[in-house]
Formats: C-alpha cells, sequence, structure tokens
C-alpha cells in the first residue's frame, strides 16, 4: 500500500460567505463523499443564512465525470429551491469538451468563465426562471 | 513531486479514495505516453466512469493500466475487472439514460464515447471486464459496426 496521500485531494470543502453570495471553490481531486457532503451542506447553510446565490469555482478542477456533474446539477436544484441562484465558475475548456461527449451537457446549470462574472450575474435581477419564461399572471 | 513510476500499474478499486488514485494515475500516465491535455481529460474522465461502475457495481475490483503500441503509434490501455453480478442486459447498459439507480445513465456508454477503442465482456459467472485504449493520435480508420 502507498502510504502517501493522493496530491490535491479535498476530503472537504470550505465554504465562504460573502454578503448575499456563498463561495465555494472546489480545487484538485475532489472524493465522491466530499462532494455528497458538500451537497448536503450547502443546502444547510443556504437556509440557515438566507442567501441569494451560490458561486462554485471549478478552475481548479481537472476532470468532472458523470458523477460530479450530477452533484452540481442537483446542487442548483436545491438551492433554486431554497430561493438561491447557483453559478459555475471557471470551468476549463477540456473539462467542457470531456462533458459535451459524455453526453452531460446540464442545460439547467449557469455558467461564468471568471468567479467576478458569476458574482455580477448574481448582482443582476432574476429575468428568467428556470422555465426558461416569464411566470404568468393568472388571467 | 511525485515521480510517475511509469504508465503500467495495477491499481485496487475498493472505496471512493481509490477511485482518486485510479484518475491521478491516469492522468500521469497519459501526460506521460504524450497525450495532450484534452485527450487526457476524456482519458481520465472515461477511466473515472469506469473505475466507478467496477465499485458500484461490480461490487470492488480492479484496474490494469498499460503502455500500448501499434504501427507506431502510442496508447493507454485500461483494464477494469470486477467478479460482480456482470451487466444482465448489455445493450441497454450501454445505451444513454440507462442507469440502475444513481447516476446520470451516462457511465457506460459515455465512457464508450471517450475513447477510442472499447471492449466489455460480462457474465454472471466471471463479472465484468471492461477494456479500453485511446491512441495519441488517432490514425484515420473506417468506422466501426457496432
Amino acid at each position: 500500500m502507498n502510504e502517501s496521500s493522493p496530491r490535491h485531494v479535498a476530503g472537504h470543502v470550505p465554504v465562504l460567505r460573502l454578503g448575499d453570495v456563498l463561495l465555494v471553490t472546489l480545487q484538485g481531486d475532489l472524493y465522491d463523499s466530499a462532494a455528497q457532503q458538500l451537497q448536503q451542506d450547502l443546502a444547510e447553510t443556504i437556509a440557515h443564512s438566507r442567501v441569494t446565490g451560490v458561486v462554485i469555482d471549478i478552475s481548479g478542477v481537472e476532470v468532472v465525470d458523470s458523477f460530479l456533474g450530477r452533484v452540481l446539477a442537483e446542487i442548483a436544484a436545491q438551492a433554486e429551491l431554497l430561493a438561491a441562484r447557483t453559478v459555475v465558475a471557471g470551468m476549463r475548456p477540456a473539462v467542457a469538451i470531456t462533458l459535451v461527449e459524455l453526453g452531460l451537457s446540464l442545460p439547467g446549470l449557469r455558467t461564468a468563465l471568471t468567479t467576478e462574472a458569476a458574482l455580477e450575474l448574481l448582482d443582476r435581477p432574476i429575468v428568467t426562471p428556470r422555465s426558461g419564461g416569464r411566470r404568468q399572471e393568472r388571467p | 513531486m511525485h515521480t510517475a513510476a511509469g504508465a503500467e500499474a495495477r491499481l485496487p478499486i475498493r472505496s471512493d479514495m481509490d477511485l482518486v488514485w485510479v484518475r491521478q494515475h491516469v492522468r500521469q500516465a497519459a501526460a506521460l505516453i504524450g497525450f495532450g491535455l484534452v485527450d487526457q481529460t476524456k482519458l481520465v474522465t472515461a477511466a473515472s466512469e469506469l473505475a466507478r461502475n467496477t465499485l458500484v457495481h461490480g461490487g470492488g475490483g480492479q484496474m490494469e493500466a498499460a503502455r500500448v503500441s501499434e504501427h507506431g503509434t502510442e496508447g493507454l490501455r485500461l483494464v477494469f475487472t470486477d467478479t460482480g453480478p456482470g451487466i444482465a442486459d448489455l445493450d441497454r447498459a450501454l445505451s444513454d439514460g440507462y442507469t440502475s439507480g444513481d447516476g446520470l445513465g451516462m457511465g457506460l456508454g459515455g465512457a464508450r464515447r471517450l475513447v477510442h477503442d472499447f471492449e466489455v465482456v460480462s457474465s454472471p459467472e466471471s463479472g465484468t471486464t471492461v477494456r479500453v485504449t485511446s491512441w495519441v493520435t488517432r490514425p484515420p480508420r473506417p468506422r466501426e459496426e457496432s
């Protein structure tokens, strides 16, 4: 058995609060269990801290497989139900190419090229809800 | 600084920690053989999908990695083996959207699209073996019938 731990492995993901936004920075290679823990932690934190946005910076992530892709999509869906919007920031080009080839284009996920752009996106008023159209007034 | 001991390795797949080792070995081996960044990423992602199948559906197993060479082209071959219950309906398991519980149903079919050569043998008696190979520069070849 190799005793040293693999490089850049995240066993626990820190969640930072910046005003109304939670900032999560994923770095290196993530255990499945750490990703699932993050998913639960974020739901709790959003509910308690009443933030309106979540930014997940994945610029330090070399690989997004279907498991991590699903976790990201579910985090965004959960946040939406808890009245917060999620933006995934900084996806590497090689990761985007691979996700599309894998068949996982994650249509429900908002993205931005940088964390700054993600924060700007969250600053704007909500124009389109996730269904894609404006809420219909009752006739 | 880690020194890659080469592309050859046999790694156990028994926990989500082992999945990390598999990804890191495949990344290092692919870089060593000369794969570009996008092809490295595809191969590591495919390995991650297949290793997770081995862990979750096969009840654990192993991955063997080997450097291969054919007609002057260098490649990396990865063989995932488990002694689990096997895949009952292989055609269905390879189709998009099929899932036996968790995941988005992209595992096997998705992994197949990310590599050049893909072969799966599965039976209830001997478990499942998935053999994939990618080549540094894909030589032109007629499309395989599938």
